[in-house]
This record gives structure tokens, C-alpha cells and sequence, in this order.
């Protein structure tokens, strides 16, 4: 059984585990957009990326592609780790707007400010729908065309095939267009309209949401609020203090 | 055609073929490389073939074509031997003076020489000429020499020498650990040392494969084509050591569709080899089996990164894959794979015919060995160069390159293609190697050199290089696919004059994020461009956004095309060369452009004979 260390804690975990799942194991939260238990890791969204130190050398890479593997040291929410989530989100939100799940990433991670146009686009481009299609539905019926900024989820000659049993899993699975947010100000980049909405709290805890999830009041007061979000020290350790 | 059975046999053929070879037999070599032969090396070939038989020389004189020499700038080029005189820029209609020549006692073609343009001397033999004499050509110098389609050439300047000393009593540790000794690193760009991944992979449990990197796809990049055009056979036998050492039977060499002569070469040499019973089974007698397969790449950029490489050669989507797995640990058909570069290849019978040590002593203290670049811009002396590692930037360019033409000033050289960084002039004196090239910014990528002079736009070049990796990006990963296009987008507007100065600030945290996490190296480098010219030439951009001005007057929507009252003679010549019909003016008058039809194509600047049109950045002055 591989031991590695992540943010400090010792752990052992199954072999064939990746960083991901060894990290969810121990109830550490590592976004992602691309990534389903029952499909093969892809690597496209990049917002899983952790700090990896080895050989001496720290890197930014995937959790989700990063076997767990003897004596690797891991940290998922440095510094360096969460600006680089809100970085990419900033760029998710640009390109995608209207989607509440990147929306509530990029509140979570403190992305309050969008520099970019937005373009509106429909598909990240995560690739869940084409394995979801492959490896769940056996069917095989979508798969990606094109390059860089042509690349697109496509059919065969873009035509209706016949391997597509019109079974909806692609629609379940997509993060980008299960559900569309209709914030107040809809039309603008960052709403925030989520965090503004005021709801009652049912029961309040200190340090935990009520029942339910989730919940704005909470999110809006308390702990939750990104900007007064308790600073976790299991999650930030300071980037020079590694050894 | 001998099949040698063993070492010996080996040994036994070439002494035969160095006792059947006349070494002072006049024989003409004409380099047939690509640049030669768009500049006519056919047929100067033919006029030499037909001018030898003419004069009844058949029989004593060899017209012969070879592979690339390098001085690409001033092809054709040949060389006369045994006397080693060396002509460039030769027509056909020379040919007939050239055998005349060698018919009167070898006296040289006087006009055909190369002219230092320093002293204006006369210069006869190759490695006289500057651009040759502080290069070091341990992997390109023998290209002039042989005929690529003829094993018995290659044999015959020692080739399969160093596979002869592998097999008669070396083990696989030992051809490892000379490899590691030498301190060879990688020549395909990021520079791992090669010794140590072939321990890695020997690590790892059979069948294990190798691959030959080919797949050179930087824009003015040619040195592995020719290297694979000219010397085919050393990139075999560096493969055929790599695979008795990595135990391999089956290797590939992956090149590009679009180098023809290439492939066929290879393919030519790979069939004579097996012939001669140096590649197939039981190499030389000695149980090894090893063969080459030869996969053609679609030309798609991100091919020539390892992973992706591997996906094409297996017939899936050329996309790279995240590492680790690296590939030496699970790579072409999820086994064990070493992949190294052609000049990596080609640089392991150099290390076991001369010795670690004596490779090692090449080099600076962390680069060993030479490199090979391509020297192409705005520089006189075109072509390839290998010169060892540690060479200054100041050397490459005035002592090889024979400095910037047109008496124009350097601005910088951008090193590693279109990843590769932008390196200011004021570093001339960086010494070349893979550490300091990565301080710098930049990195030795495969070997790209362009070279840009001071009419050349910083933030034009930063966008030209983002929209080449915008296109080549495979677009699997949203930081590289979005990154490439934000940064384009950005840099457009940048150069149209809408700019803004957070801009800058945006291009650095974007060019941040595009290096930290991107899947593959194309994207964690793809921003270096923007990165380095942003470091060294930023004022550039603040010309750009502040004061709408672009200093080097090439970004079309800054600048603006104006005539001169006092130089006009009213020629006419630009009014008809003018599409727009921007251009008003009646004949031996003063013309007028007018600035809002202009497209700034600047064809009436390059016919006008007095020089009295102008070209001038900022705001477009109101007429009076």
C-alpha cells in the first residue's frame, strides 16, 4: 500500500488510487470540472492541480492523472494551488458565464473580479459527455473534432449517428449546461447573485452548513464566507515551510 | 552485397573498401541538402555529369551528391576533392569550368571561391571559412563527405565502428554508464540527461521499445531534416547501441509526412543496413535482434511532444498525456519506452567511438557536447551550425552569423522556436547552454536561432508566435487552449493601439498560470515569448498602449505613410503601384496619401526611387 503525505497528514491508500481520491479520503475538497468516479481521469480542467514536491523540485500538477504513489509529499491548498484555481476560474467564468457550478467555484475561491470578454461559450470542453458516452453508455457516439480553439465535442460528419441511443447521459453528466444560473444580473460575468440572496438559515452551527446545502445564509455569514473563510491550517501551510 | 556475420567481418570489409578507394581520386561532392537544391544543386549535378563525360573523366573523375554542409545562405555549394576546395554559389554554367579545372592539375576556380567580406581574401578549403571555423561539427561534418544512399560511404569514414566496439565484449551496464559519462542531455529541447533514462527504462521489465524523435515542426527549424537527409546511417547506429542496451527489438522513428527526402533516405539506409546484417536478427552475430519502422507524422506541432508522439505512432489522436507515467516507465503500448531526439541518436556512436571523456571535455560544466542550431533571421550567414555548448551569443552572431545586414542593429535573438524566449541584445554575451538559456527566460528548445534586427516589433512577434501556438495548441486542456487565445486576443488589441496597462499585468498572470498548470510542455512554455519580451522590451509595449506608437514601425494600425514635399519628384511610380487608391497626383507634381484609404502595404515605400515616402507611428496628423 502506497504512503504518501498530503498537507502534512501521513496516509496509506490502495494502489491504483490517484492523488485525488486519496486526498477526498481524508475529506479534503479539491475542485474539479472534469473529473467522474466512473470514468477514466482526463486531466483537461486543470483545477484539481496540487503542489507535488519531488526530487527537491515543487510542480503544479493534476490530482485526478497523479498516482498516489510512496513518498510523494503533497499540499492541495497552498498559495501557490489557489491562485492558480482562481486564476483558471476567472478564465472559466469569461468563458462561461452563465453556468452556476463554475459561478460557485470561482465565489469559493475568491475569483471576484473577471478581466476578460465574455464569450458565452457552451462547452468547456471537459470531455465527460464523450467518456460518459464511451465507457458508461457503451455507445461511443460523440468524440472531439478539431484543434486548439476549433476543437468541439462533435458527431461522426457532424450527422445524427446511429450508435446514439439519445439516452441523455451526456446532458446529465455536462457541468456546463445541467443547470444555468439566472442570477440578477444574468448578463454580467461575475454576478455574485448567489452570495447576495438572502435566505434564512434553518439551524446554525459554528463551524458547519446547516441542512441546507447550500445554504446562502450560512455561506453569507459564519465561516463560509470566502473573504473571512477561516484560514484552515490543514489546508494553508505557508510555501516555505516544507521540508 | 556482404552479409557481415560478425565484428571481424566488419573490420575485414571496411579495410577492404578503404583498400579499393583511391584516396587521391578527384572527386566532386555537391551538397543536395533542401537549401542547395532550391538554389539549384540538380542542376549543377547534371551539368557536372555531363561536363565529366564530356572531357572523357569518367573514369577518373566521382561527381557525387551529399548531404547538408550548413552554409545554406550561399548554396549551391561544393567542394573538390581530395583537396578539400570549397566553392559556393555555383551554377550549372561553372561546371564546365570546374572540370576544366581539375583536367589542368587542380588550380581553383577563382570566381567560385568564398570572399571573407572582412578582408575580401580569396578563401580555398571549408573549414577556412569563418562561418566553418569556429564550429565544431562532430555530428554534421562528415555530412559533406558522404552519399547518404550509400552505406559503403559511411562505412568507409568509420561508421558502425562504435556498434562493432559495443558488440565485441561490452555489456549493456557499460554502453549505459559511457552514455551517462558523457554528460549527454537531451537534444530535443528540455535536456534530460539521457544516460539516466535509459537506466530508468532498463529498469523496467521487457519488451521495452525506442523511438526516434523526428518530428521537427519549429518554423525555421531543419537540423534533424537534415541530419536524416544527409547522414542517415548515424541515427540508425546510435538506435541500434540504444537498442542492445535497453535490451529493445523494436524501434520507430517518427518524421514528419511533410520531408520526403527524409523518409526515403531512411528507408534506404534502413534497407541496406539490413543487408549488410547490421540491423534486423542476430546484428553482427551477436543474437541481437533490433528493427526500425519508419511511421510518417500528419504534421500536427504538439506531435513532437513525447506523449502525443507516442498516442500517433500507436493510431490514436496525437494529444499528449499527463506525466507521470513518464514514458520510460509506460509509454508506447504501455510499455516501458525511451524516446530521444535524432541528434540524441546520432550523438551515441560519437560517445563510444571517442569516449565519454573526451566527449564530456566538449562543452561547459552541466552541457556537454555540441549543439546544432539553425541561424535564420535577419542575419547574413543563413544556415546550420553546431558549435560546442557554451559558445557565446556574441560568437554565434558576428563571428559565424557575419553579423546583421544591411548595417542595421541587433535587437534580439529568439531562442528554442516559438516556446523559446526572446533574448535582447544587450545579453550578446550569454553563454549558450541549458541553464543560462533558462535563466534568461528562454529555453534550447530543439535548436531554433532567429535572429531580429531593430526594425523588428517586440509585441508584433509576441502575437505572431501566440497565434502559431494558438492554432498548434492541441486545445485538450483549458489553460493552454484558453490561455493561447486570451493572450492572442490580448496582444492583438495591444498592437491595434487599444491597449490598456493592466494589460500587462493580466499577460503575466496569464503566462503564470499557462506554465504552472498546463497538461504538457507545449503550454507550460507557450507563454514565454509574451513573458520575456514583456521582462526585456517593455517599454515597447508601453509605446504601444501609451502613447499609441509603435517604435519599431511594423504594427499596420499605428503607423502611417506619409511623402516628403522636398524628395517628390512626382514619378508616378507609386500611384500605380498603389491597390488602394490612396495615392492622388498628377505628374511632376508633389503626391498626397491619403491616410484613410491607405492600407499601409508599403509597396509605394519600396518603389520609390527618390525615398521620399516615410513611414511614421503615432496619431495620423490632421491635414492642413
Amino acid at each position: 500500500m502506497p504512503s504518501l503525505k498530503i498537507n502534512g497528514i501521513e496516509t496509506e491508500v490502495e494502489h491504483g488510487m490517484s492523488v485525488l481520491d486519496a486526498a477526498r479520503f481524508l475529506g479534503l475538497p479539491i475542485p474539479t470540472l472534469c473529473h467522474d468516479d466512473g470514468l477514466t481521469p482526463a486531466g483537461a480542467c486543470r483545477l484539481c492541480v496540487v503542489e507535488v514536491e519531488r526530487n527537491g523540485t515543487r510542480k503544479l500538477l493534476s490530482a485526478c492523472t497523479l498516482p498516489a504513489e510512496d513518498g510523494l509529499v503533497v499540499w492541495t491548498h497552498s498559495e501557490r494551488v489557489e491562485r492558480a484555481r482562481r486564476l483558471l476560474l476567472e478564465l472559466y467564468v469569461a468563458t462561461c458565464p452563465s453556468s452556476k457550478r463554475i459561478q460557485d467555484l470561482a465565489s469559493r475561491y475568491g475569483a471576484n473580479i473577471c478581466r476578460y470578454d465574455a464569450e458565452h461559450e457552451i462547452c468547456i470542453q471537459c470531455g465527460l459527455c464523450v467518456r460518459m458516452c464511451e465507457q458508461q453508455m457503451m455507445a461511443g457516439a460523440i468524440g472531439f473534432a478539431g484543434r486548439g480553439s476549433n476543437r468541439r465535442v462533435s458527431r461522426p460528419f457532424d450527422m445524427t449517428s446511429d450508435r446514439c441511443r439519445q439516452c441523455g447521459a451526456c446532458l446529465y453528466i455536462c457541468p456546463v449546461c445541467e443547470l444555468r444560473c439566472a442570477g440578477p444580473q444574468a448578463d454580467t460575468t461575475l454576478c455574485s447573485g448567489c452570495l447576495n440572496f438572502a435566505t434564512v438559515c434553518l439551524q446554525s452551527y459554528d463551524h458547519a452548513m446547516c441542512s441546507l446545502d447550500p445554504c446562502h445564509a450560512c455561506e453569507l455569514s459564519g465561516p463560509f464566507r470566502p473573504d473571512v473563510r477561516v484560514k484552515n491550517e490543514l489546508l494553508k501551510i505557508p510555501t516555505g515551510e516544507l521540508k | 552485397m556482404p552479409r557481415l556475420a560478425s565484428v571481424n567481418e566488419l573490420e575485414a570489409y571496411r579495410a577492404r573498401l578503404a583498400a579499393t578507394r583511391d584516396p587521391t581520386r578527384p572527386c566532386l561532392t555537391v551538397c543536395a541538402g533542401s537549401g542547395c537544391t532550391a538554389a539549384g544543386a540538380g542542376d549543377v549535378l547534371t551539368a557536372l555529369r555531363k561536363n565529366v563525360e564530356k572531357a572523357g573523366l569518367k573514369d577518373g573523375v566521382d561527381v557525387k551528391s551529399t548531404g547538408c554542409h550548413g552554409f545554406c545562405e550561399r548554396g549551391p555549394i561544393m567542394i573538390v576533392w581530395p583537396e578539400g576546395t570549397f566553392y559556393n554559389k555555383v551554377a550549372s554554367s561553372d561546371a564546365r569550368a570546374i572540370v576544366a579545372s581539375i583536367a589542368d592539375g587542380h588550380v581553383p576556380v577563382e570566381k567560385l571561391l568564398y570572399r571573407d567580406p572582412a578582408s575580401g581574401q580569396a578563401v580555398v578549403r571549408e573549414d577556412e571559412v569563418p562561418f566553418y571555423a569556429r564550429q565544431r561539427r562532430v555530428l554534421f561534418g562528415n555530412n559533406g563527405r558522404i552519399d547518404p544512399k550509400n552505406i559503403d560511404d559511411y562505412l568507409n569514414v568509420g561508421g558502425y565502428a562504435a556498434l562493432g566496439k559495443v558488440l565485441s565484449g561490452m555489456t549493456w551496464e557499460q554502453v549505459i554508464d559511457q552514455v551517462k559519462r558523457s554528460g549527454l542531455r537531451g537534444r530535443g529541447g528540455a535536456g534530460f540527461p539521457t544516460g539516466v533514462k535509459w537506466g530508468f527504462c532498463r529498469q523496467n521489465p521487457a519488451p521495452r521499445y525506442l523511438i526516434c524523435n523526428a518530428d521537427e515542426g519549429d518554423p525555421g527549424a531543419f537540423m534533424d531534416r537534415s541530419l536524416l537527409e544527409g547522414n542517415p546511417h548515424s541515427i540508425l547506429e546510435g538506435m541500434i547501441i540504444g537498442a542492445f542496451a535497453l535490451g529493445v527489438e523494436e524501434g520507430y522513428v517518427y518524421v514528419r509526412a511533410e520531408y520526403p527526402l527524409a523518409v526515403e533516405h531512411l528507408r534506404v539506409a534502413i534497407e541496406q543496413a539490413e543487408n549488410y546484417g547490421l540491423l534486423g536478427d542476430n546484428i553482427l552475430g551477436s543474437g541481437q535482434r533490433f528493427r526500425v519502422h519508419v511511421v510518417k507524422g500528419a504534421g500536427a506541432f504538439v506531435c513532437g511532444e513525447e506523449t502525443a508522439l507516442i498516442r500517433s505512432i500507436e493510431g490514436k489522436v496525437g494529444e499528449p498525456q499527463p506525466r507521470p507515467p513518464y514514458p520510460a516507465q509506460r509509454g508506447l503500448w504501455n510499455r516501458p519506452t525511451v524516446i530521444n531526439n535524432v541528434k540524441t541518436w546520432a550523438s551515441v556512436p560519437v560517445i563510444l567511438n571517442r569516449g565519454p571523456e573526451w566527449y564530456a571535455a566538449i562543452g561547459t560544466e552541466k552541457s556537454k557536447g555540441t549543439m546544432v542550431f539553425s541561424l535564420v533571421g535577419k542575419i547574413n550567414n543563413t544556415g546550420l551550425v553546431e558549435v560546442p555548448m557554451g559558445i557565446t551569443l556574441r560568437e554565434m552572431i558576428y563571428e559565424i552569423g557575419g553579423g546583421i545586414p544591411g548595417g542595421k542593429e541587433l535587437k534580439a535573438i529568439q531562442i528554442g522556436g516559438p516556446s523559446g524566449g526572446c533574448i535582447p541584445a544587450s545579453l550578446i554575451d550569454l553563454a549558450i547552454d541549458y541553464d543560462e538559456l533558462t535563466k534568461a527566460g528562454s529555453m534550447m528548445g530543439s535548436g531554433g536561432m532567429v535572429v531580429m534586427d531593430e526594425s523588428t516589433c517586440m509585441v508584433d512577434v509576441a502575437r505572431y508566435f501566440m497565434e502559431f501556438l494558438e492554432d498548434e495548441s492541441c486545445g485538450q486542456c483549458f489553460p493552454c487552449r484558453k490561455g493561447t487565445q486570451r493572450m492572442r486576443e490580448i496582444l492583438t488589441r495591444i498592437c491595434a493601439g487599444h491597449g490598456k496597462e493592466e494589460d500587462l499585468a493580466l499577460l503575466e498572470d496569464l503566462g503564470w498560470l499557462m506554465r504552472q498548470t498546463s497538461l504538457c510542455a507545449l503550454g507550460q512554455t507557450a507563454a514565454n515569448p509574451v513573458l520575456t519580451t514583456l521582462r526585456y522590451f517593455r517599454d515597447e509595449y508601453l509605446a504601444h498602449i501609451r502613447d499609441q506608437q509603435c517604435p519599431a514601425k511594423v504594427c499596420k494600425q499605428l503607423i502611417y505613410y506619409e511623402i516628403d514635399p522636398v524628395f517628390c519628384d512626382g514619378c508616378g511610380a507609386c500611384v500605380k503601384v498603389c491597390a488602394g487608391e490612396a495615392i492622388l497626383g498628377e505628374k511632376k507634381k508633389l503626391h498626397t496619401i491619403d491616410a484613410a484609404k491607405c492600407t499601409r502595404c508599403g509597396a509605394c515605400m519600396e518603389v520609390c526611387q527618390p525615398k521620399a515616402v516615410l513611414v511614421s507611428t503615432g496619431a495620423i496628423p490632421c491635414p492642413v
